[in-house]
């Protein structure tokens, strides 16, 4: 069995990747804590846990769930939103992977080349990803790990990310509803969550940050 | 590992939106537990390179490229004749083996499953698209059928070009015999296209040995298939001229690019290798384990792969004969390499050898790298340029190494 644990960082200038150290990824019905293969059950409250005790959560929702290619997405962006609204959660979205001109924005958007600058502008100290494809979602999450002390976790449509710090597998709308369901249940236990306050930015559909009345005013425009 | 991966438990069933359906020439797409385990297997007597066609013919394969050199062009011209059949959608000659690998990669890209065929020189000409196909987790597939490399000139049998293919990023198994190298090109397919491996396989056998001999093959009707590649289970984005993979063809992360993250760059490799570990899993439940074990709880051990296996039975039933107790483990995979399983197998030997068709020895290299005290391991007997390896050898040699006394003249003429 491995010893090598998937813990927050700062790890290492270029830390290994976990499969690399003997980390396999969870089954069906399996999530994985820190490298540990756990019941996904133990994955959700864990998850709840971390997303309530952190100071900055915050939601990196990928391509697969920003835009509506295919008929469930809409759907799973929902759920995010529900989540982001229930914990409270910032939104930070990954819009795609193309370079960043003539720099990166890091209050309102994260790359996966170099995901640690959003991550230390922002001093985010919980995240998930969400909606991102597997590739880029490694690269980041092993960026994230080896260079800033961010927890991170991954809500993946595919098999999981053993480099991710907790990690769920074959994600769907439901899953993400569970996941809030159990950050709404550890809050009736008297949890309080630890979220400084904050005001979610919103974007117009040119990708340009607006003020709220603006969206307001579009959104009504196109009933 | 984190968690034993059991040979017991089969990989996780597909549930691709066509299982259960027909394609249009009437197989029906089966999940792959279904072809292997739950479905009349008929023996045949077939070449290697007719059987590499009918794993084709089962494989649900969208572009074959094809160029000829010795010994793979029979069977790339077998799949050419599939393709009249309508088994494939597309199929042609490419200029070159290295244009060849391009236009692979272009199929793979577009969201086709692509299977290809090279050879010796062939695969040194097409060596600089293989890590540029694993970098770009493109699942292709390349049938290595094994010969000599330049220089001098043999068409014959040699492994010595998979050493080139170690660090290519790409998954490399070794077939021993017809039937291996059947079942590695369905479930190699699979295990490649797994979203959280998703990087190309080499499935290599030994030319001629396997591709042009006759041998017995079990195989499942030819009307069940295997459910198609679906390209929406990609690590990476689809064809895209602005994302990275495509896009890093023309805009490398340093340089004069917006990327600007050496780490990245770094990260991404390390990626790749992450792919080739996480097939392990898969590769386990599908062939029942990396490598395949015999007795191997006796002091004397032959370890090794491909047809090198195939005249060590023999050699160690010369050696039983004489009372000489010695155990073999089958290497399945090259890469990922069976690191533990190797360590486990050859604890109690105090002599390992390690028979190979090739000069270098580079799988007694890998097999030293792993385990420990390593002067346990003998890099022999090595034979080369299409030279047989007579079990004899194997026998005469393990004997000489050991102090025993060798008649050469017993060995058969």
């Amino acid at each position: 069995m491995s010893d090598y644990k998937v813990l927050a960082g700062p790890e290492a200038f270029l830390p290994p990747a976990a499969a690399s150290m003997g980390i396999v990824l969870p089954d069906p019905g399996e999530g994985h804590i820190e490298g540990r293969i756990v019941p996904e059950e133990e994955a959700y409250e864990h998850c709840a846990k971390k997303i309530l005790e952190a100071k900055v959560p915050t939601i990196f929702p990928g391509p697969l769930v920003l835009w509506k290619w295919n008929d469930h997405v809409a759907e799973k962006a929902a759920a995010i939103k529900e989540l982001a609204d229930e914990a409270p959660m910032r939104l930070i979205p990954m819009a795609d992977y193309r370079p960043k001109y003539p720099k990166i924005q890091y209050e309102v958007e994260i790359n996966p080349n170099h995901p640690n600058l959003t991550i230390w502008h922002n001093k985010i100290d919980t995240c998930i990803f969400v909606g991102v494809h597997c590739h880029q979602a490694n690269l980041a999450l092993k960026i994230i790990r080896g260079g800033t002390n961010c927890y991170t976790m991954a809500m993946c449509a595919q098999a999981g990310h053993e480099d991710a710090c907790l990690s769920f597998r074959d994600a769907s709308a439901e899953k993400i509803k569970k996941l809030t369901e159990a950050v709404k249940k550890l809050k009736s236990q008297g949890v309080k969550s630890q979220a400084e306050d904050f005001t979610q930015f919103k974007m117009d559909r040119n990708g340009l940050v607006v003020s709220p009345a603006v969206i307001e005013e579009y959104e009504n425009a196109s009933k | 590992m984190n968690k034993p991966v059991s040979t017991e438990k089969r990989i996780i069933r597909s549930k691709h939106v066509k299982l259960g359906q027909k394609n249009a020439k009437g197989q029906t797409y089966t999940d792959i537990n279904d072809i292997f385990y739950n479905s009349e297997q008929k023996p045949v007597f077939f070449t290697g390179s007719e059987v590499i066609k009918e794993a084709i013919r089962r494989s649900s394969v969208g572009t074959s490229v094809a160029y000829p050199i010795t010994p793979q062009s029979e069977a790339a011209a077998l799949i050419g004749e599939l393709y009249a059949e309508g088994y494939l959608d597309e199929y042609f000659r490419g200029e070159s083996e290295f244009a060849v690998m391009g236009q692979c990669a272009g199929a793979a890209f577009g969201g086709h499953r692509v299977f290809t065929t090279t050879a010796g020189p062939g695969t040194l000409r097409a060596m600089e698209n293989f890590p540029m196909w694993a970098g770009s987790r493109l699942p292709i597939q390349v049938c290595v059928t094994c010969r000599g490399i330049n220089s001098p000139l043999s068409i014959q049998p040699d492994t010595l070009e998979m050493h080139y293919l170690l660090e290519t990023g790409m998954l490399v198994w070794h077939a021993e015999t017809a039937q291996d190298l059947f079942d590695f090109i369905l479930k190699g397919f699979i295990v490649a296209e797994q979203p959280d491996v998703h990087v190309p396989i080499a499935t290599c056998c030994d030319g001629f040995f396997v591709t042009h001999t006759k041998d017995t093959v079990e195989l499942p009707s030819e009307d069940l298939c295997l459910t198609p590649y679906d390209p929406y289970k990609s690590p990476v984005t689809v064809m895209d001229m602005e994302s990275a993979p495509i896009r890093m063809m023309r805009d490398p992360f340093v340089m004069k690019s917006n990327y600007i993250s050496y780490a990245t760059h770094a990260s991404w490799q390390q990626e790749i290798h992450a792919a080739v570990e996480r097939s392990r899993k898969h590769t386990i439940a599908l062939l029942g384990g990396l490598i395949d074990e015999i007795n191997t709880d006796r002091e004397i051990l032959v370890v090794s792969s491909g047809t090198a296996v195939s005249q060590s039975r023999e050699a160690i039933r010369l050696l039983e004969e004489e009372g000489i107790k010695v155990g073999l483990v089958k290497i399945k995979t090259i890469r990922p390499f069976p690191t533990e399983e190797i360590r486990q197998a050859t604890k109690n030997a105090k002599h390992i050898f390690v028979p190979e068709f090739n000069v270098a020895g580079w799988l007694a290299r890998e097999i030293k790298a792993v385990v420990p005290d390593n002067e346990r391991v003998y890099a022999g007997p090595h034979v080369a340029g299409g030279m047989t390896m007579p079990s004899e050898v194997i026998r005469d040699e393990i004997k000489q190494h050991l102090g025993m006394k060798v008649d050469v003249s017993k060995r058969r003429s």
